[in-house]
C-alpha cells in the first residue's frame, strides 16, 4: 500500500478520486509451456471524467492493459502482481456475480470492429434494449423507449427505423454509433475505447470522433482510449501514456507530449509518420531501427535501449525511472545509475511509479537531448531523380472504363466512366472512401477484374481485359503489391521458391541464372539471403511485404499497382516500406498506382493524385494542387477529416452529411450532392457537373468554378445556397 | 544503385530470426500436442494394434481356418480364449485375422475417395461458374443415394470382388470429400497469393496443384480420417449382407452374419468380432478427433 500512497502523492492530485488506478501491474501470458510477460509493471491513474490515451505500436501491451482493467484477460493470461482499482474498488476482490454486475454498470468497452461487437441475428432495437432490461431492470416497453433515446443521443438518423434494422443493414460508422450507444446505456464510470475508428474511413472516423468529443461534455465517464493513431489521442485526450514493451516510457499532458516529446520512442513514433504535405522529393521518411522485442525476451536496462539512436552504456546498465520533466532528474539518475551496481533486469514496483511531482514524466536519462535526437532517415539523394521523370510519355491510358457488378437483381456500378493516364516513372495516388471503386479500378488495370467497357492501353497498345488473356510480356510489365502481408505469400512455399517462380515466369530466367537473380532481387529489397530459406510464416510483416515487392519487381515491371501496401503495418515499418518503394522507383523508373486511405501517405508518395467518389473519378491533378484549394468539396472534406497533432491551429472540420449512397442507386446530377457542404440547390441535383480546370492538368467535377471555390475554401466558409 | 536504406532492415531481420525459431517450435509443438493428446494416442494405439494383427496374427494365433469338428461352439477356455464357432474354428484367431480384409478395403476405398474428391473439389471450387454448378448438382444427386443400397445394387451388377467393393465405396464417398475440399478451395482462392499467381500467367492446374493444394492438406487429412471410419463400417456392412468377401474368410462382417443364428447360446462367436469392429471404428474416429483439435488450434 505504501507504493500506492506514494503514487497518489506523485500524481499530485490525491484529493480528487481516481476513476481508474492501476498500480505496478504485471501481466503475463502462458503460451506453449512458457510464461511471457506482457505488462512489466505499469502504474497509471485516470481521474474522474478525464480522457487518457494509451499509445504504442502493436504488441506493446495496450489491449492487455484494457482487458486487465475489465478483468477480461484470456484464459492463459494472469495478473502476476499489482492492483487495479476502478472507482476505488479493487476489482480482483469482486466475486463472479459482483463482477458481472460491475461490468454491466460501471464500465463499458468499445472494440475495434463494430461488426463483431453486435449480434448479427438480433435487431438493433432488441440489442440496445437488452442492456437496459438486464442492467437496469426496466420493462420491455421502457427499455425500448430508452433504446430509442440512446440512439438519438449518438446522432443516428431516424432512430425508429434503425431500431428495426439488423446490424448488416447499417454502415460501419452507424454500427459503431450503436456500439457506443450500448456502451453508454448504463452511464458507466469508465469507458474504454480500443481502436474505436481503426476499421473506418477517414470521414466516418472524423464523425465518430466528433460524437465522442461531443458526448464527453454530457457523460461522466472517464475515458481510456487505446490507439496507434496519435492524431486521435491529440484530439480527444487530456493526458497520454506511451507504452513500449509493457512499460510506460512517457506520460503527461497530450499537448506537451506530442509538441515536445522527451522520450526517444515517442520522438521516433512522431517522426515516422509522414507529416501532412510532405513529399518524397523533400526527404525520406524516418524509421525506427529494430523491432519490438518478442514476448518474453529478456531486456537489458531500458526497454527501448536496443532501438534507441541515443542509447549510451548506462542505458543497459540500469533501467531509468519515470523521471519528472522538466527537471534535472535525468542527469542525476544517470550519475546514480553509473555509480550503482549494474542491475539490468530489475523491474520493481518502485520503477513502475513516476518519480517526483510533475505534470509529465519520461523514462529516460537523456530527456534533455531528445529534441536533438539523431535522424534515423536514410540519406537523401536517390529521391531526387524521381523529379523530371514526368516529362516522359504516357505509360498507361485508361479511357472511359466501366465496371458493373451484380448483386441479385441490383446492378452496382463500381467504376463509372473513368479516364486517366499515367506517365513513366510517375506515382499516381488514388484516394477515396472504401467502396469508392479504387481497388476495382486498380484490378481492371492488372486484369484481375475485367472492365465491362472502355479501353486500357499500355504503352500505346490496347490491353486484353483479363490477366488470363494477356501476353506474358504485358503481365510482367504490370504487377501488383497487395495489402495483406499475411496472405500475399503462399504459406506453403519457401521465400526462395516464391521468388524463383516469379523470376522464371516473369523474368524469363532459366537454370543457374534463377538463383543469382533471386539473390539480386532479395538484395534490392534488403532481405538478407538467409531468410530466403524460410517460409512466410516465420517472417515479420515488413519482411513479407518486402518479398511481395520483390516478387512484383521480378520481371522489371513498368507499372506496379500498390493496393494499401503499408496499411497493415506499424508506423515505423510502414515508413521503411514507403522508403523502399520510392527508392525502387528511382532506380527502376517504374510507375506506381498507389492506393491508400491514409492521405498523408498518399500525399508523400504521389506525383499526381486522383480522388474517387462513388465509382467516379471526381478530381485529378498534381499532388500539391489536389490537396490545396481550389479543390473538389469532397476532397476538401476528406482532408479536413484527418486528425492532426497540430494544437496551435486545429483545422476546421467539415462533416459530411448522411452516409455514402448505394452504388446501385447513385444520386442524380452531381453524385456528391447528397452530402456536399457546398450544395448549391437544384442545379446540383439535376445536372451532371462539368469538368472544371483549376490549373493545367488539375481538373475536378463540380458546378462551382475554380475562382469561387478558391475564395470559399480559403476563407473556409460554406457557400450560401443558391436557388438554381 | 542507390544509397542503401539500412534503417528498418535489421529490424525485420531480428524479428525474422525470432519468427523462425517460433516456426520450428510450433512444428515441434504440433507433434508434441498430438503425442500428448490422449484422444489421438488411444485411437492410434487401437488402430496400430489392428494393423499389427492384420499383418502378423496368423504367426501368433492358431490358424483361422483350421476346423475342429469335435470342438464346435465351445465357450471360451484355456485352449480357445474366445471359444470356437460352429465349425470348431478358433474365434480368437478369426477375430484377429478378420482385421486384414477390412484394413485393405477401407483404406484403399478412402484413398480413392480422397483422390477423386480432391480433384473434383479443386476443379469445382477453382473454376466456379457453370462447371461448379454442374458438378455440385451431380454431387447432390450422389449424396441423395443411400450408400448401402446403391452399393448392393452395383455389386449385384458388377460382381462381388474385393476390387469392386473398394471402387464402389470409394465413389460413393467421393461427393462428401469433394464438398469439404471445395469449401477449403473457395476460402483459399481469393487469397492474394493466388491473385499474384494469376498475374504471373500460371496455368490453372499449377495454381490448383501447386499453390492451393499444399494449403488445404489439413482439412483433407481430417476428412480422410473421418471417411476411413465410415469406410470400415460400410465395408463390414457389405460383407455382413453377403456382398463382400465370401466364406471361409474370417472377415468380421461376414463372421457376424454367419454366426448370428447362434448368438443366443454361443454369444462369443458374434460378440468378439463385433467388439473388434467397433473398436477399430472408434479408434479411427479418435484419431480424427485428435487431428481436428490440434489442427484447429
Amino acid at each position: 500500500m505504501s507504493a500506492a500512497s506514494a503514487h497518489d502523492a506523485a500524481a499530485g492530485n490525491g484529493a480528487t478520486p481516481a476513476a481508474v488506478e492501476v498500480r505496478d501491474l504485471e501481466v503475463s501470458f502462458h503460451r506453449r509451456g512458457r510464461d511471457l510477460p506482457v505488462l512489466r509493471g505499469v502504474s497509471l491513474r485516470i481521474g474522474a471524467g478525464e480522457a487518457y490515451g494509451l499509445v504504442g505500436e502493436s504488441g506493446c501491451g495496450k489491449t492487455t492493459l484494457a482487458m486487465a482493467v475489465l478483468r477480461y484477460l484470456a484464459a492463459n493470461g494472469t495478473v502476476d502482481r499489482g492492483d487495479i482499482l476502478v472507482d476505488g474498488r479493487d476489482i480482483a476482490t469482486l466475486s463472479d456475480e459482483e463482477l458481472r454486475k460491475w461490468r454491466g454498470e460501471a464500465v463499458a468497452m468499445v472494440y475495434q470492429d463494430p461488426a463483431t461487437a453486435l449480434s448479427p441475428a438480433m435487431r438493433i432495437g432488441e440489442q440496445v434494449a437488452e442492456v437496459y432490461r438486464y442492467h437496469q431492470g426496466l420493462s420491455k416497453g421502457e427499455a425500448r423507449e430508452r433504446a430509442r433515446e440512446s440512439l438519438r443521443k449518438v446522432a443516428l438518423p431516424d432512430p425508429d427505423a434503425t431500431l428495426r434494422r439488423y446490424p448488416f443493414e447499417l454502415s460501419g460508422g452507424q454500427q459503431q454509433r450503436v456500439v457506443i450507444a450500448m456502451a453508454l446505456a448504463a452511464d458507466p464510470r469508465l469507458l474504454i475505447l480500443d481502436e474505436p475508428t481503426t476499421g473506418l474511413d477517414a470521414t466516418v472516423e472524423a464523425e465518430i470522433l466528433d460524437l465522442i468529443e461531443e458526448l464527453r461534455g454530457r457523460i461522466h465517464a472517464a475515458i481510456l482510449l487505446i490507439t496507434h493513431n496519435l492524431g486521435l489521442v491529440a484530439r480527444l485526450c487530456e493526458r497520454v501514456g506511451v507504452l513500449y514493451a509493457g512499460r510506460l516510457v512517457e506520460e503527461g499532458p497530450a499537448k506537451d507530449i506530442f509538441g515536445d516529446p522527451r522520450h526517444p520512442y515517442t520522438m521516433g513514433l512522431l517522426r515516422c509518420a509522414p507529416h501532412f504535405g510532405m513529399n518524397k522529393t523533400d526527404a525520406a521518411l524516418h524509421t525506427i531501427p529494430g523491432t519490438l522485442p518478442a514476448l518474453g525476451e529478456a531486456l537489458a536496462g531500458c526497454v527501448y535501449s536496443a532501438r534507441c539512436p541515443m542509447a549510451q552504456p548506462v542505458c543497459t546498465r540500469r533501467e531509468p525511472d519515470l523521471l519528472a520533466w522538466p527537471g534535472n532528474g535525468g542527469p542525476q539518475a544517470r550519475v546514480a545509475a553509473e555509480a550503482a551496481p549494474a542491475d539490468p533486469v530489475a523491474y520493481s514496483p518502485h520503477h513502475a511509479n513516476p518519480v517526483g511531482e510533475a505534470a509529465r514524466h519520461a523514462r529516460c536519462y537523456f530527456s534533455a537531448e531528445v529534441p536533438d535526437m539523431p535522424a534515423t532517415a536514410p540519406v537523401l539523394g536517390a529521391h531526387h531523380s524521381v523529379v523530371g521523370a514526368h516529362e516522359a510519355g504516357d505509360v498507361l491510358d485508361i479511357d472511359s472504363v466501366w465496371r458493373t457488378f451484380r448483386d441479385g437483381r441490383k446492378k452496382l456500378v463500381a467504376v463509372h466512366d473513368v479516364s486517366v493516364s499515367l506517365k513513366r516513372g510517375e506515382t499516381f495516388g488514388l484516394v477515396g472512401e472504401s467502396g469508392s471503386g479504387k481497388t476495382t479500378l486498380a484490378k481492371c488495370v492488372t486484369g484481375l477484374i475485367a472492365a465491362d467497357s472502355g479501353t486500357i492501353s499500355f504503352e500505346g497498345k490496347r490491353l486484353k481485359p483479363t490477366a488470363g488473356q494477356r501476353s506474358q510480356a504485358s503481365l510482367r510489365a504490370i504487377q501488383m503489391v497487395f495489402q495483406n502481408p499475411d496472405s500475399t505469400l503462399n504459406p506453403a512455399w519457401s521465400t526462395r521458391a516464391i521468388l524463383s517462380r516469379a523470376v522464371r515466369m516473369l523474368g524469363g530466367a532459366k537454370g543457374g541464372s534463377v538463383r543469382a537473380k533471386v539473390d539480386a532481387l532479395a538484395a534490392d529489397v534488403r532481405v538478407e539471403p538467409r531468410f530466403l530459406l524460410q517460409k512466410p510464416m516465420s517472417l515479420s510483416g515488413g519482411q513479407k511485404q518486402r518479398i511481395a515487392i520483390a516478387r512484383a519487381f521480378a520481371g522489371d515491371p513498368t507499372l506496379v499497382v500498390c493496393d494499401e501496401p503499408a496499411s497493415a503495418l506499424d508506423v515505423s515499418v510502414q515508413a521503411s516500406i514507403l522508403n523502399l518503394l520510392v527508392e525502387l522507383q528511382a532506380s527502376e523508373a517504374v510507375s506506381y498506382i498507389f492506393i491508400s486511405h491514409d492521405l498523408a501517405v498518399v500525399r508523400y508518395i504521389s506525383d499526381r493524385i486522383g480522388v474517387m467518389y462513388l465509382a467516379e473519378l471526381i478530381e485529378v491533378g498534381l499532388a500539391a494542387e489536389v490537396f490545396s484549394p481550389p479543390h473538389h468539396p469532397y476532397t476538401e472534406a476528406l482532408l479536413s477529416s484527418i486528425p492532426t497533432l497540430d494544437f496551435e491551429s486545429p483545422r476546421e472540420r467539415i462533416s459530411l452529411r448522411g452516409t455514402m449512397p448505394s452504388l446501385s442507386e447513385p444520386p442524380t446530377g452531381c453524385r456528391f450532392h447528397t452530402r456536399c457542404h457546398r450544395f448549391l440547390g437544384n442545379l446540383c441535383v439535376e445536372q451532371e457537373p462539368p469538368v472544371q480546370e483549376a490549373a493545367p492538368g488539375h481538373t475536378y467535377k463540380c458546378h462551382i468554378a475554380p475562382d469561387e471555390l478558391l475564395a470559399a475554401q480559403s476563407s473556409m466558409e460554406p457557400m450560401a445556397p443558391v436557388e438554381a | 544503385m542507390v544509397e542503401p536504406v539500412v534503417a528498418g532492415t535489421d529490424a525485420d531481420t531480428e524479428a525474422s530470426v525470432v519468427a523462425a525459431l517460433e516456426q520450428r517450435r510450433q512444428r515441434r509443438y504440433l507433434v508434441h500436442e498430438l503425442l500428448h493428446s490422449s484422444t489421438f494416442m488411444v485411437g492410434s494405439s487401437i488402430v496400430l494394434f489392428w494393423i499389427v494383427m492384420a499383418l502378423f496374427s496368423t504367426v501368433i494365433t492358431q490358424s483361422p481356418l483350421a476346423v475342429h469338428p469335435f470342438a464346435t461352439l465351445k465357450g471360451p477356455s484355456a485352449a480357445h480364449w474366445m471359444g470356437t464357432d460352429s465349425l470348431g474354428r478358433d474365434v480368437l484367431a478369426r477375430t484377429m485375422a478378420g482385421a486384414r480384409s477390412v484394413l485393405v478395403v477401407a483404406p484403399l476405398a478412402t484413398l480413392l475417395a480422397l483422390a477423386l474428391g480432391t480433384a473434383i473439389g479443386l476443379i469445382s471450387g477453382f473454376y466456379r461458374g457453370v462447371a461448379d454448378d454442374v458438378i455440385m448438382r451431380l454431387v447432390d444427386v450422389l449424396l441423395s443415394l443411400p450408400v448401402v443400397i446403391t452399393a448392393i445394387l452395383i455389386l449385384s451388377l458388377a460382381g462381388k470382388s474385393t476390387a469392386v467393393v473398394i471402387v464402389v465405396i470409394g465413389i460413393l464417398f467421393t461427393p462428401l470429400v469433394s464438398r469439404t475440399v471445395r469449401s477449403a478451395v473457395l476460402r483459399e482462392r481469393e487469397r492474394e497469393y493466388v491473385l499474384a499467381s494469376r498475374l504471373r500467367g500460371e496455368r490453372s492446374w499449377f495454381v490448383m496443384a501447386g499453390e492451393i493444394m499444399p494449403n488445404i492438406t489439413a482439412p483433407i487429412v481430417v476428412e480422410g480420417t473421418v471417411r476411413l471410419g465410415y469406410a470400415v463400417f460400410t465395408a463390414a456392412t457389405l460383407s455382413f449382407l453377403g456382398f463382400g468377401l465370401q466364406p471361409p474368410s474370417p472377415d468380421w462382417g461376414l463372421t457376424i452374419a454367419s454366426n448370428r443364428v447362434y448368438v443366443q447360446f454361443a454369444w462369443w462367436t458374434v460378440i468378439f468380432p463385433a467388439i473388434a469392429l467397433a473398436s477399430l471404428v472408434v479408434g479411427v474416429n479418435l484419431i480424427a478427433d485428435g487431428l481436428t483439435r490440434v489442427f484447429s488450434r
